[in-house]
């Protein structure tokens, strides 16, 4: 495994941090929180054909990059710092990575160059009003009716299900296997309500499935598989996201504590304040060497990847979260306030500890994959 | 000259080898000619036993003689530190009386700073060199001295000057441990083992010739030592391992690791043994209790990612970069790691945690995990001060408030013991 960036990986970093600070500052970051669409049209055209990031994932035959996870999750990674509103995650990663992984070579030539360009916004519906990410909890079922199959049921936390058309959706075949099916947002039967979501940067949406017709991508005994690498490399791409927010939060809030003075001095000089700091920069460099490692695992078709990959995103679900609530308490008062751009993050990083399945389940598949 | 490249030092080193390596030699007299040649020490100046190599190069070296599993040069214990201190501080006088002697294995060497009074405070030391009669005279007690038992010389790190201010009015010294005054005993740790020593030292008497350094330079020179001992302690440390063979340098070798490991032997325990998990919990009959389970992801998760975090560490220096803040954090990190771990062997063990020698689990590893991790967060810098390191030299946090450093150290107040 390798434990360092090249330097075009360094410098591709640079150039999406670059972009980021200017794209994507905390004002802008809070007029998309507070916008009915939650993400800049302006900015997702720029990302996607002046930065190419849309296509990072995708193979060259399908009109993308062909780069691999560890670049995808570079990306993520400067997002979660920027705490980018767009539907990025939903798209470049969860739906592309799904067909990319479970489509025919035909079903990619149709849907993949949209994606790659960003003309398309996918996303991957697999939660249910009851359920999680885990394979198990899928239960909508999806009958044949022919050529195409029809979907029955409700999908629930879709990440910017309101902002795609088109939706991969995960369902069970009468065969008990699992499916993934493409679903354009022009078909009939879909009904689409927001949801009240907590981190107002990440939209969230329930979808009503009645009779819809879909396409079935790949064959019907290769869902579990897809799904499963999919899930891999979704899972890694937000412990990535998380780290690079957990970052800045630590960042942050270390040079508040460097400016703020109380009792005559800084309170960066108080010993508490400063053991605190060295606790945080500990906790998120381990969560980065555990998310980059992840990353690396799936690139290098480890045998461990899907262990280590749990393991990175119930580390980064515990760190995110710690670092954001030693943050609010560096700055007192004002990081519990609306005003002060902590809670931003903070909410970012409640919501990604249990998106796409919390830190326990994880460690209970990290010891189930656990080969050592 | 420039540097050899990788391949003509393997040449180089395979050459000699090829020569030169019997494994039916006595151990002193291939040190001696391994010595002789340079290459024992081949990160040693051309002119002082070594071939002028860089610490790159000479893991080419190690790798060769790897290959003809070739003994090396003597490098356990303090005389490492010793050797890099003497190259950098000591006199031509002190090159030549004693590298060999380090390199060959011949001579052991202590280190003489710590003292009840000054532990973290390194620097408080309060043991007195004073000139009398041409000689200095010491007084004044040490203690967590590795090796002091078996051990011919000492690094000792003395006052000299008790008006100038803490940092200044010291110096250091090479002290014959072999003399009337110099009195050793064993501390007993609370897990039964004695790894370390109390040294008193009562009118002793050191030569001025083995000064080292300027006097009032102690401080200096110290930090020399202490900087290649942290470097030693980053968890790429390697003890030497035996090697399972029956030629005469093989088992004289493997005498001398089993007596300078004697005193480590509880070492791997105080790492909280997080290898050791599931395989306590399979033979514990709790592997299939989700609360375990849990317990033991978190642990073997932490200490992945602290792994981790050093590889990433290491692939920058290997890259020449400098050293981000993960490079930092592997000694806190190694603390948490072992503190969760014996939580959890605990938690597995139940009951049989109350036990102790072949009565607990494992024969009485378990047991020994759960009384020797207190050491990982105090030896080689306790957490508080690497959290204090992390903070003002990675994150530029302001540096603690002092009032030790800037009076005479005669009104510095101290502790009382020592």
């Amino acid at each position: 495994m390798k434990f360092s960036f090249t330097a075009e990986q360094e410098e591709f970093r640079s150039v999406i941090r670059r972009f980021l600070e200017a794209k994507s500052p905390t004002t802008a970051v809070r007029k998309q929180m507070e916008s009915d669409r939650g993400y800049d049209p302006a900015v997702w055209r720029s990302l996607a054909n002046d930065l190419g990031l849309t296509a990072l994932h995708i193979p060259e035959e399908y009109g993308g990059a062909g780069f691999g996870v560890t670049e995808l999750a570079i990306a993520t990674e400067e997002m979660g710092r920027a705490l980018l509103c767009a539907p990025f995650f939903a798209s470049a990663v969860m739906a592309s990575s799904a067909i990319v992984h479970a489509g025919s070579d035909e079903q990619k030539q149709a849907y993949l160059p949209g994606l790659a360009s960003g003309e398309t916004i996918g996303t991957l519906a697999v939660a249910e009003p009851d359920g999680g990410w885990n394979a198990e909890a899928i239960k909508m079922s999806a009958t044949a009716a022919g050529a195409v199959y029809r979907l029955h049921g409700a999908k629930s936390y879709v990440l910017d299900g309101l902002s795609a058309s088109l939706f991969v959706v995960a369902a069970r075949l009468a065969n008990g296997h699992l499916g993934l099916f493409a679903v354009p947002d022009t078909a009939d039967c879909v009904t689409r309500r927001p949801l009240k979501s907590m981190d107002p940067t990440r939209r969230l949406a329930r979808i009503d499935f009645d009779n819809t017709p879909a396409t079935l991508l790949g064959s019907p005994e290769g869902g579990e598989a897809a799904y499963a690498k999919t899930f891999d490399t979704m899972v890694a791409c937000l412990a990535c996201e998380m780290a690079g927010g957990a970052e800045r939060l630590r960042e942050d809030a270390l040079e508040y504590v460097n400016m703020r003075v109380q009792f005559g001095r800084s309170i960066a000089s108080f010993q508490v304040t400063k053991h605190k700091a060295a606790d945080m920069l500990l906790e998120v460099e381990l969560a980065k060497s555990a998310a980059y490692a992840a990353a690396a695992a799936l690139d290098d078709g480890d045998a461990d990847a899907s262990a280590i990959v749990s393991l990175a995103k119930a580390g980064a679900s515990e760190a995110y979260i710690q670092t954001a609530i030693h943050a609010v308490q560096m700055h007192g008062g004002i990081g519990f306030t609306y005003e002060n751009d902590t809670q931003m993050w903070f909410k970012r990083a409640k919501a990604s500890e249990v998106f796409l399945g919390d830190a326990a389940w994880h460690r209970e598949r990290m010891l189930q994959n656990w080969s050592a | 000259m420039t540097e050899m490249t990788e391949q003509q030092v393997r040449d180089e080193v395979r050459a000699f080898l090829s020569q030169n390596w019997d494994p039916n030699r006595s151990l002193i007299e291939w040190r001696n000619i391994l010595v002789d040649s340079g290459w024992g020490a081949a990160h040693y100046p051309k002119e002082w036993l070594g071939k002028g190599l860089s610490a790159a190069m000479s893991l080419v070296v190690d790798d060769v003689f790897r290959e003809f599993e070739a003994i090396g040069a003597a490098r356990m214990g303090i005389r490492t530190l010793a050797g890099a201190t003497i190259l950098n501080h000591g006199s031509d006088m002190h090159k030549r009386k004693f590298l060999r002697g380090i390199l060959t294995g011949e001579e052991t060497w202590c280190q003489l700073f710590s003292e009840p009074g000054s532990g973290s405070d390194l620097a408080g030391a309060a043991t007195r060199a004073d000139f009398k009669d041409g000689k200095w005279v010491i007084n004044g007690q040490k203690v967590w001295t590795t090796s002091a038992h078996h051990a011919h010389f000492g690094l000792l790190l003395a006052r000299t000057d008790w008006d100038a201010v803490k940092h200044k009015g010291l110096s250091y010294f090479i002290i014959d441990m072999h003399q009337p005054g110099v009195d050793v005993h064993q501390l007993k740790q609370m897990n039964g083992h004695a790894s370390f020593n109390q040294v008193f030292i009562t009118d002793a008497v050191i030569e001025p010739e083995f000064q080292v350094g300027e006097l009032g330079e102690g401080w200096k020179v110290a930090t020399t030592t202490l900087m290649h001992e942290r470097r030693g302690a980053d968890g790429a440390r390697r003890y030497e391992q035996k090697i399972n063979r029956p030629e005469r340098i093989y088992q004289e070798y493997n005498e001398e690791v089993d007596h300078l490991l004697a005193p480590y032997i509880w070492y791997p325990q105080r790492t909280g043994r997080v290898d050791l998990l599931i395989e306590h919990a399979k033979a514990a009959g709790r592997y299939g209790d989700p609360a375990v389970r849990q317990e033991i992801a978190k642990v073997l998760g932490m200490a992945k990612a602290a792994e981790w975090t050093a590889r990433r560490a290491r692939a920058a220096q290997n890259q020449g970069k400098p050293q981000g803040p993960e490079g930092s954090i592997g000694k806190l990190a190694a603390s948490h790691v072992a503190r969760a771990a014996n939580r959890v062997h605990t938690m597995i063990a139940g009951p049989n945690a109350m036990l102790t020698g072949d009565d607990s689990w494992m024969d009485g590893t378990i047991a020994e995990i759960l009384v020797s991790t207190p050491a990982i967060s105090i030896a080689g810098g306790t957490d508080e001060i690497q959290r204090n390191i992390i903070s003002e030299r990675i994150l530029q946090m302001p540096k603690e408030l002092r009032t030790d450093t800037d009076r005479p150290f005669r009104e510095v107040p101290r502790n009382q013991v020592g």
